[in-house]
């Protein structure tokens, strides 16, 4: 007779004179039953983490502005210089590292309404004051006085700096693109030749470099092209648009943050239909910017929130909000993706979280995974409603929540009209339109 | 799918790699192909998850694409369990005849004694407790710890490895089962009117007043739950980590003759007198399933680790092996005499304690054959010695069984039926105080919800598909029309005055549709037929009492 039992010794598992444990481990199933359910449960635990962790403000820089902070820039040469321009015409220079203000001048009379930085670390600025002016922030020697400036022929609404030459767009109720090695020469002049109205947003495409967009208060969406040196195509949409923003990734696609509360994005060859509207904020979106992967958007809007947005997602990712944010006039990411910045009505500046939940900082290699892992779960099972209404759930301001229901509201109700109308006229007969269509009015070429 | 290849496969037991074929082969695959595909074969006996998902007929790129995905990570990941059992430490025990004349269930235990290592050997004990008994007996889940309960109100613990007792109490009244709770610290005694909660040192914590005259108790580690049968055959469940009453289900079928858990899915299995046994979730007010097993009282119920086969005993002195998959039965074996007790250990042995001997089994069922083969010989027997057996019980990750029986407890030496490898983050025998609180933690944060329980427990996580067509169908305005007779149909079944409440609300619209045409078509039918009625009614009262027939 053949005789064997299990025999397990003390010192297999432990052995002598260690205070490491072996914790051996069996991969057959029947050793771990309720694979789904408990895989579900820490599903739900790590969303529920996840949501615990999130905290997206950090601080603000400095002391802030005395008034609204109207302008966001970031130097392109450096992670963390960035330039904030106010209502009350001063221009203020943020170190991120240390969050403290490194340099301050009073620029305009009034409202700053565009910031730029060149290639060489100087810093442009522009006003409704019809100037145009050059600070050497990184200097400070220079003091708060412009190295140079331009005087235009109209109020300046906003700047865009070309990604390599030495050029930038001003925009008035034209384009002008100025040379910044030959100051005294005239500006090369764009426009649509019908517009006359104020141009709000212009914004130079980085990737093509040598095509504009810009937006005006007459609602069209115009690009220009600098090799022709002229517009090429005009969109007109049922709101004006506030900020053009080009993606940093896929050179024909832009967004626009128009008044009508909506983002839309748009591919600039088919201007017919914009190819995501990322619906979510309450009042007019202020400012719009892709982020440094072409990923995901932030959005600063009227209703005091910040929004992030994916770019192929309709809803927000996520919702940033204070009780003493006023109005977001400016949002812009930080070179790095990591964090964001944005510029309010209540004169701060302030630094979040790109990522609410996320912590920078050395991981160990065991936190590493269980966050890996967490997330892998969260993403498994991110089609379950409960797990989904936890990592939507966001804390709305009383006064956000409310309008966005009367919003919804008002929405309906149209839309019941409509159907109505539909129901009892010749509409009957015509194909509904797209909800990415609907807000395009006219193209002109 | 297993069962299907193990068809194929049956005859040809693979213990060396080598396999005898019938047929001759004629494909064309090298020997690095073979190789291969016996390699995924094998990998998916042991730990696959059944069929793929044929993701070619797939027409939505995108869930193709992730379903591919999906499928070749599990094949990936049970390929890589099968590389990892290199790395398994143990080996299960055997107890083979090495002739023709041999016979498992001759062996004694004193030959395993002498035939054993000396620290295994030690495993092999009996505690005389005959004033006390009969005696039940449960392990702890990691096997580490015994509770014993004897009938007339003694409770002990002890780490029965190093013979260390841990609490004994005198209790002065009828203990009618003992339960370890989800570790080494808390138990849970049924005893005359109550069931109580002690702590390893003896400690009353807990009077469940909720539960009375239980007879039996289970408890769910996963779920955190303890479920007791009362002489009034209510099962109750009771959170033991909030001490919530989870839910009260009346079976309707008198007092439980035996009760058991299904490890798979957290199903309660209760045997009963008349024969039927009864599968119960929390979730269902009525039991899942009834079964009829037996000619008399159900006297012990066992289900295997993987939740595919039962085997019950009953009064008729018969032991049967039911699939529980498709509710069939498998086998019947004879007991002799009715049989008191069964157990399944991790490896499938089956224990059976009857009169005063308790019979093993082995290969009552097996998961990768089709056809379930009938024993013809136990794998080992015990007893006659006089001692009636009460309750077995198998030790988790040892080649152990329990006896508890009127004359005291038995721990007795069965070779092969233990798990030769635990898994040290579900159940570790040999853990230290600090992984146990940290288990427990674990434990708690991943407590599964009553709800989760169900026949499939895999049913977590899957889409509510049903709910999402209805989505669909309230966003698609140019989606067509609904039928609107099918949907007066549906909307008026059910009461009895379903319809008329439909038609009535339909009629105060105002609007003019094919549906309200309809509805008021439909609701002068109804009229015609209440008049008709009316009418005849009138007639049978005549005409001095026709004016209290009844008008609607």
């Amino acid at each position: 007779m053949k005789i064997k039992a299990i025999s397990r010794s003390v010192s297999a598992i432990q052995p002598p004179g260690t205070d490491a444990v072996k914790q051996p481990r069996n991969l057959d199933s029947a050793v771990h039953p309720f694979e789904r359910a408990r895989e579900y449960k820490r599903a739900l635990n790590a969303v529920k983490l996840e949501r615990m962790h999130a905290a997206p403000f950090i601080a603000q820089l400095g002391r802030g502005h005395v008034d609204g902070v109207y302008s966001i820039a970031k130097d392109p040469n450096s992670l963390e210089r960035f330039a904030s321009g106010s209502g009350d015409g001063v221009v203020k220079v943020w170190d991120l590292a240390s969050r403290e203000e490194v340099w301050q001048a009073s620029a305009h009379e009034n409202i700053v309404k565009g910031l730029e930085w060149t290639r060489d670390r100087k810093l442009l600025t522009c006003a409704a004051d019809r100037t145009i002016k050059l600070f050497d922030p990184y200097n400070p020697a220079s003091g708060s006085a412009p190295i140079s400036s331009w005087l235009g022929s109209g109020a300046f609404t906003s700047l865009s700096h070309h990604r390599s030459r030495n050029n930038f767009a001003a925009s008035s109720s034209v384009i002008s693109v100025y040379d910044l090695e030959r100051h005294t020469a005239a500006p090369e002049v764009l426009r649509w030749p019908t517009s006359t109205d104020t141009i709000t947003n212009v914004a130079f495409n980085h990737v093509e470099t040598s095509v504009l967009a810009s937006c005006s208060s007459d609602r069209g969406i115009v690009v220009y092209d600098l090799r022709t040196g002229a517009a090429v195509a005009k969109t007109v949409l049922t709101f004006a648009c506030n900020r053009v923003a080009w993606s940093p990734m896929e050179a024909f696609n832009f967004a626009a943050a128009s008044e009508d509360h909506n983002v839309y994005l748009f591919d600039m060859r088919k201007m017919g239909r914009a190819l995501n509207v990322l619906k979510g904020h309450v009042a007019a979106v202020m400012d719009v910017e892709f982020s440094p992967t072409g990923e995901e958007l932030v959005s600063a809007s009227w209703d005091r929130t910040i929004r992030l947005w994916h770019r192929d997602r309709g809803h927000s990712r996520d919702m940033y909000h204070t009780k003493r944010m006023q109005r977001v006039l400016a949002a812009k990411w930080t070179p790095d993706a990591r964090y964001i910045l944005s510029g309010s009505d209540d004169g701060n500046v302030r630094l979040w979280r790109a990522n609410a939940s996320q912590r920078q900082g050395v991981k160990s290699t065991r936190q590493r995974q269980a966050l890996e892992y967490n997330d892998a779960l969260v993403k498994r099972y991110g089609h379950m409603p409960e797990i989904n209404r936890i990592r939507r759930h966001r804390h709305m301001p009383k006064v956000v929540k409310k309008a966005a229901e009367i919003k919804n509201e008002e929405l309906k109700s149209i839309k019941r009209r409509e159907e109505n109308e539909r129901k009892h006229s010749s509409k009957q007969f015509q194909a509904r339109k797209s909800e990415r269509e609907k807000m395009v009015l006219a193209q002109e070429k | 799918m297993e069962a299907e290849t193990a068809v194929a496969r049956a005859p040809t037991a693979r213990k060396s790699n080598a396999i005898v074929t019938h047929k001759p082969r004629t494909d064309m695959a090298t020997r690095a192909e073979r190789e291969k595909a016996r390699r995924i074969r094998d990998a998916n006996q042991a730990y696959g998850r059944g069929k793929q998902i044929n993701t070619k007929q797939i027409k939505d790129k995108k869930l193709r694409r992730n379903l591919k995905q999906l499928e070749a990570k599990y094949q990936n990941a049970t390929l890589k369990a099968k590389d990892a059992e290199i790395l398994l430490e143990n080996t299960s025990g055997f107890l083979e005849a090495e002739g023709e004349l041999e016979r498992t269930y001759k062996v004694q235990q004193d030959d395993i004694v002498a035939n054993v290592a000396v620290e295994t050997a030690k495993k092999r004990f009996e505690l005389k407790l005959d004033q006390l008994g009969p005696y039940l007996c449960d392990y702890s889940r990691n096997g580490r710890e015994l509770l014993l309960g004897g009938r007339k109100g003694h409770v002990a613990t002890m780490d029965w490895r190093e013979g260390k007792l841990g609490c004994e109490i005198q209790l002065g009244e009828t203990v009618r089962d003992v339960k370890w709770l989800h570790n080494n610290q808390f138990f849970a005694v049924a005893q005359k009117k109550y069931v109580y909660i002690y702590d390893r040192n003896g400690v009353e914590i807990h009077c469940l007043r909720k539960h009375s005259e239980v007879t039996h108790m289970e408890f769910l580690p996963y779920h955190f739950l303890l479920a007791t049968m009362n002489t009034g055959g209510v099962l109750k469940y009771q959170d033991t980590s909030t001490g919530q009453i989870v839910a009260e289900l009346p079976s309707r079928l008198g007092p439980p003759t035996s009760l058991t858990h299904n490890p798979y899915n957290a199903i309660i299995h209760a045997g009963h007198q008349n024969g039927t046994v009864t599968l119960w979730s929390p979730n269902s007010a009525e039991p899942l399933v009834k079964l009829l097993a037996h000619r008399g009282p159900v006297r012990g119920v066992a289900v295997d680790r993987e939740g595919r086969y039962m085997v019950s005993a009953g009064q008729d002195a018969r032991m049967a092996v039911w699939d529980i998959r498709m509710f069939k039965e498998v086998s019947t074996y004879s007991t002799y005499t009715p049989a008191s007790s069964v157990a399944i250990s991790d490896t499938g042995l089956t224990a059976v304690g009857w009169g005063t001997s308790t019979t093993i089994w082995k290969g009552l069922f097996d998961k990768n054959l089709a056809e379930q083969q009938r024993q013809s010989h136990p794998y080992m027997k015990w007893g006659r010695e006089g001692k009636a057996v009460e309750r077995v019980r198998w030790c988790p990750f040892e080649d152990v069984l329990g006896i508890g029986h009127d004359k005291g407890f038995s721990s007795i030496i069965v070779p092969g039926a233990g798990e030769a490898n635990f898994d040290a983050f579900e159940a570790n025998p040999f853990e230290t105080a600090k992984q146990r609180q940290e288990t427990e933690v674990k434990g708690l944060l991943n407590k599964l919800a009553p709800e989760m329980i169900a026949l499939d427990p895999n049913f977590v996580g899957n889409v509510d598909l049903r709910s999402d067509a209805q989505r669909r169908a309230e966003r698609d305005l140019d989606a067509k029309p609904v039928d609107v007779a099918e949907e007066i149909r549906n909307r008026a079944r059910g009461k009895n005055g379903a319809l008329k409440k439909y038609l009535r609300k339909q009629r105060k619209r105002n609007i003019i549709d094919e549906k309200r045409l309809r509805v008021d078509e439909l609701w002068k039918e109804q009229q015609k037929k209440n008049d008709k009625k009316r009418k005849e009614v009138e007639e049978d009262l005549g005409p001095a009492l026709s004016r209290f027939a009844k008008k609607e």
